[in-house]
């Protein structure tokens, strides 16, 4: 992790070209720099046709935005992802093993690798969850771990998101519109398909149930509704799966039971694919002030008679103050050391890791332990006076909110600007499904980028935008 | 049934309602078309026909309460897009793509894509104010819109519960509309009143005629020397007509009929469209007008607004 130097997934070192790049770049040189700026406008309006779009939060109801779509896309090799993988299944099997414990008999505990203080002052532990069983032992059907790549062999976990991961669909979308504007590239180069995804994430959970479950089972989509900011991502995740969409005020709790009224009167569901914060779950055992939720959804679930995925609770794994230890969390259940590095992480909580961030702040990334989404970050090399001053302010009034890293230089790879190719930096979300008999890894993910020059933030909140992203075969 | 899963109530909800905001859509530019239409081409026409417009279009109490004066301009722009008037085009196209969006798994994606597509070139054509010379470009999208979406609906969607829960969405709407259009001016149509005018020339049957789509129709069928009976004979009782009450009825039964066989039970609203047609639409036009053609419109307007209340409860479509 060398400050300074940026690797570029295309050129490298600069001077020549990296193989798995060869075809894009024969490619991009035999087209019209106008014919592709025609191309990415048709690829805009189709993402409106199709209604792909977001919901920005805090901006007039209802406004919806269109993510940036760039047409480069992002190469990665079946070497590289068959490693990204081994690394990605070992610190997901963690996780879910991690969760089990925590919410069982704490033995990371008492081993003395975890300190308790990390679940006891925690909000993202949940006290209902403690000794409650998931069907199949299953805390995270589906995680979205961020990668990001810093050198030809070097790739790092930057966070792990294990609550309700969002993005799949941009992922498949994204390939869905390279596939219907650039059809020949998929003729030329070996691209391993992602459109299964749906199909496997219904399999998998499919083989989650409870064991109250009959025979055809029914799983549904649980939204906050039409004005969430990935809305669209359930709608289509519903429609692929061919589930139902339901908000909280579909569901209710019949006979111990949890039910949707149907046109025909209250049936049995069987699995419920939340995405929903844990808050709002459930206004009888969570945040009471929820209209969003079902009454006592919690309770049915308590008694093993329906999987929600994904689990209440589990957002204590991707705690970013938690994310400090993941190195040991991946050790102590697996036994092996960890195939993904984790990003040096200071706990501004510990007083030496604190002085060690005021000192250095110029050169670091400082983040909220609780907060998502590009939201209340410093980037210190680029951040202005006045920020650095008010962020010092917010660390020493409280620095148990804070965790502080390097500044990682992020991959780039090209994308398509007003003036022609620029380097972008990038990260990567690929996604997890795991089920009682295996982990399930589509081969791609969602690549952001950070769309201005320089930018480290690829967050779609914050002005971020997409790429299609191919695992190539062997 | 197979082993089908069965669909939401609240799912059943937004396709019935997509339709029926998107054939209440329609009707408007077709109420806006023919009061242009009788405006440009009969001289002593006034702006007071607007009034009548909107009388039919049931937004004229609503208008009134924000002019004084009935202006083509203002009733214009209040029937296109005016944000007070949650019947305009612009609220009823809006309304029926966020109910598209709520149940978008239900829809093909073709029909998704034609309602999302119209909502948004009609909102983009409706973002500026609309000059008298722009009014043939946006009634003619609207109209191409609402073929699009019908086309799409007729050509991809399987015909199961999910599509007679749109159906019976565009025909209520539709049924309630032609019971409306007809009320309005009702005493034109009665046998008396042939003294207002002789032949199809009066601007009122017109008007009536080419608010349904029905003004070629009507002549090719019945020819120039029909009168006033033979429109209300038209648009209540002819089976060919597609907007006549008694197709709006047929449709209805046929859908809920299928529902009945898919659930395999026969709920209320079943037996209220049974009745309707039964008690209503089985005389001929000397009978209505016996009965009161008022009366009998206005009964027609109720009967349809109960079933519409009998079919959300019978399908659950809330809690």
């Amino acid at each position: 992790m060398k400050a300074g130097t940026v690797f570029d997934e295309m050129w490298a070192d600069g001077s020549s070209i990296r193989r798995p790049y060869k075809n894009i770049k024969t490619w991009l040189d035999g087209e019209e720099r106008n014919s592709l700026k025609a191309k990415r406008r048709d690829a805009n309006d189709l993402f409106r046709l199709t209604g792909i779009t977001f919901n920005v939060y805090g901006s007039e109801e209802g406004e919806e935005r269109l993510i940036p779509f760039d047409i480069v896309p992002r190469v990665i090799t079946s070497n590289e992802w068959t490693k990204i993988c081994k690394g990605l299944e070992q610190r997901v099997r963690a996780i879910n093993a991690f969760l089990y414990d925590i919410y069982h008999d704490q033995e990371i505990v008492k081993a003395g690798v975890l300190p308790l203080e990390m679940l006891k002052n925690n909000p993202a532990f949940l006290l209902q969850m403690m000794g409650v069983n998931p069907p199949g032992q299953i805390y995270t059907h589906i995680s979205g771990v961020d990668i990001i790549r810093t050198a030809e062999n070097e790739f790092y976990v930057l966070e792990d998101n294990v609550r309700t991961p969002s993005g799949v669909s941009y992922m498949l979308e994204n390939r869905e519109t390279m596939l219907q504007m650039f059809p020949e590239l998929f003729t030329k180069n070996r691209v391993q398909p992602i459109q299964n995804y749906p199909q496997e994430l219904l399999y998998s959970l499919k083989h989650t149930l409870p064991e109250t479950a009959e025979n055809k089972p029914t799983v549904c989509l649980l939204t906050p509704g039409l004005y969430n900011s990935a809305y669209f991502e359930h709608a289509f995740l519903a429609d692929q799966m061919g589930i139902e969409l339901v908000q909280g005020n579909d569901l209710k709790v019949v006979d111990g039971f949890l039910a949707m009224r149907t046109t025909q009167g209250h049936r049995k569901v069987d699995v419920v694919y939340k995405r929903l914060d844990d808050e709002f779950l459930d206004p009888l055992n969570f945040n009471e002030k929820s209209s969003l939720g079902v009454p006592g959804l919690f309770d049915v679930y308590r008694k093993g008679r329906v999987t929600i995925a994904n689990a209440p609770g589990t957002g204590i794994a991707d705690d970013k103050a938690m994310y400090s230890f993941m190195p040991e969390i991946v050790q102590f259940y697996s036994g092996e050391f960890p195939l993904l590095q984790n990003v040096p992480t200071w706990r501004c909580a510990i007083k030496d890791q604190l002085n060690y961030v005021l000192d250095n702040i110029h050169e670091l990334v400082i983040k909220r332990v609780h907060g998502s989404g590009g939201y209340g970050m410093l980037i210190g090399p680029t951040a202005t006076k006045k920020d650095i001053a008010n962020f010092r302010r917010k660390l020493l009034s409280t620095p148990q909110d804070y965790i502080a890293q390097p500044t990682l230089s992020l991959s780039t790879v090209p994308i398509l600007t007003s003036k022609g190719f620029a380097p972008r930096h990038v990260d990567l979300r690929p996604f997890v499904q795991m089920s009682p008999e295996k982990i399930n890894i589509v081969p791609g993910g969602l690549t952001r980028v950070a769309m201005s020059k320089g930018s480290l933030v690829v967050n779609s909140s914050q002005g971020g935008g997409t790429k299609d992203t191919w695992v190539l075969e062997n | 049934m197979g082993s089908r899963k069965l669909m939401l109530g609240n799912t059943a909800n937004g396709l019935f309602w997509t339709y029926r905001l998107l054939e209440r859509a329609e009707n408007m530019s077709r109420l806006i078309e023919t009061g242009q239409r009788i405006a440009l081409t009969r001289l002593n026409s006034s702006d007071e026909q607007w009034l009548y417009v909107m009388q039919t279009a049931a937004v004229a109490s609503e208008y009134k309460r924000y002019y004084s004066k009935i202006e083509k301009e203002a009733a214009l722009d209040w029937m296109l897009k005016h944000p007070e008037n949650k019947s305009s085009i612009l609220s009823s196209i809006t309304s029926a793509r966020q109910n598209a969006k709520m149940v978008r798994h239900a829809l093909t994606t073709d029909v998704w894509e034609a309602i999302n597509g119209s909502f948004l070139d009609i909102q983009n054509l409706l973002k500026t104010k609309i000059r008298e010379r722009d009014l043939p470009i946006v009634l003619r999208t609207i109209k191409q819109s609402a073929a699009l979406v019908r086309g799409a609906t007729y050509g991809t969607m399987l015909r199961n519960e999910e599509y007679d829960f749109c159906r019976l969405g565009t025909f209520i709407e539709r049924a309630d509309n032609t019971a409306r259009i007809l009320d309005v001016k009702y005493y034109v149509l009665l046998p008396s009143a042939k003294a207002v005018g002789t032949s199809i020339d009066n601007v009122q049957w017109e008007t009536i005629l080419r608010s349904v789509s029905a003004y070629g129709g009507f002549r090719l069928e019945y020819g120039h020397e029909a009168g006033p009976g033979d429109i209300a004979k038209f648009l209540i009782l002819d089976k060919r007509m597609p907007r006549s009450l008694i197709y709006c009825c047929e449709i209805l039964k046929l859908h809920l009929s299928s529902l009945c066989s898919t659930y395999r039970n026969k709920p209320a609203s079943f037996s209220q469209i049974m009745q309707l047609q039964k008690r209503f639409l089985t005389h001929d036009i000397e009978a209505i007008f016996k009965f009161g053609l008022h009366d009998f419109l206005q009964k027609m307007i109720s009967l349809f607004a109960d079933l519409s209340d009998q079919i959300e409860i019978d399908y659950r479509f809330y809690e």
